[in-house]
């Protein structure tokens, strides 16, 4: 995946949202100045970052390897879980969140949290620490000022989330306990994706590889998505519902590596 | 289908005197395998295939049976969305957003349906080994009644988000394990989207009455579980077994 498309693609949109909630030029002005020095940092390649950062070095290693193993698995699934409670807990801090949704949010955040605790007590001395996050991607965009940005990242963390924990499924099989919880977890995290994509006016279910209104940036979270070919058997042909309705009826899963790159674009 | 099911039990019958030949060979391999091995036993035997048993079908054991087994689910879910779109009073019973959310259900179990059946019926070594169409019948419901439905409809998508979690470790093939989470996590969408129709900007989307507030799990419910809640709806009038399922 192109990472500075990714960020210029979100920056775009970060600034239509701006230029709609707050009708100010300044405010997309000073975005576009930032862009420049957020593209340069994209630019760095990771594991360079990652040296850069001794501290965090070993960790980030041990988190960026390949997906194999149960630990490797649950590890992967622990990063995932730690940005999303992080990014729920600022969300709810954000005083942004209209009253309507409010329980909703505090109810995934609760469960973001205890996804977290329940990995890195699974994982005991194998946890990853928490990375340092930055939702704004470098000032990119502002989802703790802006509602529908906010919710935009929530909808692409959930899916992302969903197709993660479908693509680690084979990495448990021989631990019949991690398997199940990572299934339990897995569903949890797409009974939110299907309320965030319906708060957002979308259907709860992905069309295809349709993006659901995110920007052009985030179709890593979506392709191979429209898959109809499941076993060998064209879900298309079933009762002349059509491709749309065949690749709704199946999520697709996502390698850990592209699910990694994604992250990636939230951890400093 | 009965007559179909009657003709088989006649070879039957052999195959059964050979089940239990088989079946203390299976007891005394077990014996070895329990000291070396905290795995659950995961291995299917041949003489577990899905069919007739003694005049009643069996899911059958091992994966296949876990197929057969979610293959008579979405019968289950795919047969109510059918009858609940097809209802004479359902454009006045349902406002705009519900029809169109059912009627995606409709689809996507029926898709689940005929999937089950082409995959089960790929690997089958005769077809008398496929689960024939279950009947169904759904007592005093009302298709006209919003509340009846969309709450049959959550106990329906709450039990396939279940029976799919708890069935996963039971599958010993890697791609029948994807597959089976590929159709989860849909079901889990629609639950989560039937749950919010019914109490709309509550934490009922996932509830703590299915997700334990603890530890952020969703229900996992071994086979029999499943089996034994879903006969008591009393909503299935086809007579099946699951002696080798968990």
């Amino acid at each position: 995946m192109n990472i500075i498309k990714f960020l210029e693609s979100f920056t775009n949109e970060g600034m239509i949202n701006s230029l709609n909630t707050k009708g100010s030029r300044r405010d997309s002005f000073t975005q576009l100045q930032k862009m420049g020095s957020v593209a340069a940092m994209a630019a760095i390649p990771f594991g360079l970052s990652a040296f850069l950062a001794p501290a965090k070095a070993n960790t980030t290693t041990t988190f960026f390897g390949p997906t194999e193993t149960p630990t490797e698995a649950l590890q992967l699934a622990l990063i995932l879980e730690y940005l999303e409670d992080e990014f729920y807990a600022m969300a709810l801090d954000s005083g942004i969140i209209p009253s309507a949704d409010q329980a909703i949010i505090a109810q995934i955040a609760k469960h973001e949290n205890a996804h977290v605790n329940f990995l890195k007590s699974a994982l005991a001395d194998a946890a990853p620490e928490k990375p340092t996050f930055d939702f704004t991607a470098g000032g990119n965009f502002d989802p703790f000022n802006d509602y529908p940005t906010l919710l935009a990242l929530a909808q692409a963390f959930e899916d992302t989330g969903v197709r993660a924990y479908k693509g680690q499924a084979g990495n448990l099989i021989s631990n019949g306990d991690l398997l199940t919880a990572a299934l339990q977890i897995h569903s949890v995290e797409a009974m939110h994706a299907s309320q965030i994509r319906r708060l957002r006016g979308q259907k709860g279910w992905i069309i295809g590889s349709d993006r659901g209104g995110l920007p052009d940036a985030a179709q890593a979270v979506y392709t191979g998505e429209e898959n109809v070919m499941q076993a060998g058997f064209d879900t298309s042909m079933v009762g002349n519902f059509g491709s749309g309705s065949a690749s709704e009826s199946f999520d697709e899963p996502m390698t850990g590596a592209v699910a990694t790159n994604i992250a990636s674009l939230f951890i400093v | 289908m009965k007559k179909v099911q009657v003709e088989e039990v006649k070879p039957l019958h052999s195959r059964r005197s050979f089940l239990r030949i088989s079946g203390i060979a299976l007891a005394g391999a077990g014996l070895v395998v329990a000291g070396c091995s905290s795995d659950d036993d995961k291995a299917p035997a041949d003489n577990q295939a899905p069919g007739v048993r003694n005049g009643v079908f069996d899911l059958g054991g091992g994966d296949l049976g876990i197929l057969t087994y979610a293959y008579a689910l979405e019968q289950l879910e795919a047969d109510f969305y059918t009858r609940v779109v097809n209802s004479n009073t359902f454009g006045s019973t349902f406002n705009s957003e519900e029809q169109s959310v059912l009627t995606d259900l409709y689809r996507h179990e029926v898709i689940h349906r005929e999937f089950f059946k082409a995959a089960i019926s790929g690997v089958i070594t005769n077809e008398n080994q496929l689960l024939p169409a279950l009947e169904f019948d759904y007592g005093s419901l009302s298709f006209s009644n919003r509340t009846q439905v969309l709450a049959t409809a959550k106990t329906l998508e709450d039990t396939g988000v279940a029976a799919y979690n708890g069935a996963g470790r039971y599958i010993t093939t890697p791609d029948y394990l994807v597959l089976a989470g590929k159709i989860v996590s849909v079901e889990a969408r629609h639950a989560s989207a039937i749950r919010s129709l019914i109490n709309p900007g509550s934490t009922d989307f996932a509830g703590d009455d299915v997700v334990t507030a603890s530890n952020g799990l969703g229900q996992a419910i071994k086979p029999s579980g499943i089996i034994a809640a879903v006969s008591a709806l009393d909503v299935i009038q086809t007579p099946f077994t699951a002696q080798f399922l968990p």
